[in-house]
């Protein structure tokens, strides 16, 4: 397949969306991946659900709003260059 | 080739002592960035290759038009090891190369004698322009500063000519190297220039850059060439390095293998492959269809063995994190399944760029 860059940053896009519009009570806890579930003890390996949960939140709290700006660029673009 | 040790032919020109020069601003001679790396290494590099790979010099080039002055602090990483022994005399080196670019900026000999234009107005003006270039340089400089640490980057093309021979020997050859541990001087890893183990950046550079014009060649040949497919293979090719590292780092991360594989080290070593990838696919050209699957399997091996080799080292024996031994049972186990999965996706990779090239 013939990637170009423009698609990788699409497909990158897409994913940290994707990541960005779980909510976090009315999705997350109830399936247990709750930033509050992460229990860990100190001294303790953290395993990868706590690590991965630890990233959701991560990206969510980072991205939320530069997400929105990246968005609207991509829509017009797409709008104007289909 | 530079003569050494020589300073600026003398002057041809008339010398305009009748007018003053312009002041060109504060060259950064005491804030050059050094790099805190190295105090103990042995000057004496003797026995080396007499000819330098040009585009050696062309680096070298660039990184004094950067640097206005020689930069005194790392004498190590820049000093030019691949031609006989310099030591003492790198400082004479560092102004004989600068003043071979061009109108010097003044920052070796007395104040205004620039003897090299008659008319003083063209030469004032070129120090202007030459002091606003290094005004930009720095500025630049200072931008990408803040993006990636420039330093570390300079770590990675400290290569001189042996290492990357030998070097490329390893990767096409690894069976008989028998010590894959990266050296260390005082906690900091050794430059590439001293450890044939410790990763850099050249080679994958240049091996990419090869990699493009190779494909570009081999669509020439089966005439299905055009502009666009170049810059289309170069971002696919890009487009999966790109993958590569950010799943290696995820799948480090996840798991909390603490190593100390740092983004360009991960970047480093997933270049390597371009080398196996442009003798298969020069073995391919060259030989056909059988020639490209010999060279294949060949190349595929060698690329595998050396990065289970060379993680393993990084990966399995870094230090984790707790040393209570309580969840480290697991440990090994997902550290080896993460160096031999890395392993695994090299020849597919190797395999999915090229087959379209070779028919």
């Amino acid at each position: 397949m013939a990637f170009t860059l423009y698609s990788l940053i699409q497909a990158a896009i897409l994913c940290v969306n994707a990541v960005a519009v779980l909510h976090e009570e009315r999705f997350l806890s109830k399936i247990g991946w709750g930033a509050d579930q992460s229990v860990g003890g100190f001294g303790d390996e953290p395993g990868v659900k706590a690590q991965l949960m630890n990233l959701v939140r991560s990206v969510r709290t980072v991205m939320r709003v530069p997400l929105i700006g990246v968005n609207s660029v991509c829509i017009v673009l797409l709008l104007l260059f289909g | 080739m530079w003569d050494k040790g020589s300073s600026y032919p003398p002057a041809v020109y008339s010398s305009p002592t009748h007018y003053s020069p312009i002041p060109t601003g504060t060259h950064p001679r005491t804030n050059t960035p050094t790099l805190h790396v190295l105090t103990l290494v042995p000057a004496d590099h003797s026995s080396r290759h007499q000819n330098m790979d040009l585009s050696h010099h062309g680096y070298r080039a660039t990184k004094q038009r950067a640097r206005p002055a020689p930069p005194t602090g790392d004498p190590v990483l820049f000093e030019d090891t691949s031609s006989a022994a310099l030591g003492p005399s790198s400082q004479g080196y560092y102004a004989s190369g600068y003043n071979m670019e061009g109108p010097p900026n003044d920052t070796q000999g007395g104040p205004g004698m620039n003897n090299l234009f008659a008319d003083p107005m063209a030469s004032a003006a070129m120090m202007y322009g030459s002091s606003l270039a290094n005004r930009g340089q720095e500025i630049v400089n200072k931008e990408i500063g803040r993006f990636m640490s420039v330093n570390k980057l300079k770590y990675f093309f400290a290569v001189d000519t042996r290492y990357v021979l030998k070097k490329l020997m390893i990767l096409m050859f690894p069976y008989t190297h028998q010590d894959w541990d990266v050296r260390y001087h005082r906690d900091t890893p050794l430059t590439p220039r001293q450890d044939v183990n410790a990763p850099d950046l050249y080679i994958p550079t240049m091996a990419f850059i090869t990699y493009i014009l190779l494909a570009g060649m081999a669509l020439g040949i089966q005439k299905r060439f055009s502009p666009e497919v170049l810059g289309l293979c170069a971002s696919t090719a890009l487009v999966w390095v790109i993958i590569e590292v950010l799943i290696m780092l995820l799948s480090l991360y996840l798991l909390t293998v603490h190593s100390d594989l740092s983004t360009f080290d991960l970047i480093a070593y997933s270049g390597y492959k371009y080398v196996g990838i442009i003798f298969t696919m020069t073995c391919g050209l060259l030989f056909g269809s059988d020639g490209y699957f010999v060279a294949l399997a060949w190349s595929s091996f060698a690329i595998m063995f050396f990065i289970v080799r060379s993680l393993k080292m990084k990966i399995l024996t870094s230090v984790s994190s707790d040393s209570m031994g309580m969840g480290s049972s697991a440990k090994p186990q997902i550290r080896i399944y993460i160096t031999v999965a890395t392993a695994i996706f090299q020849p597919i990779i190797i395999y999915w760029l090229t087959s379209h090239l070779v028919r």
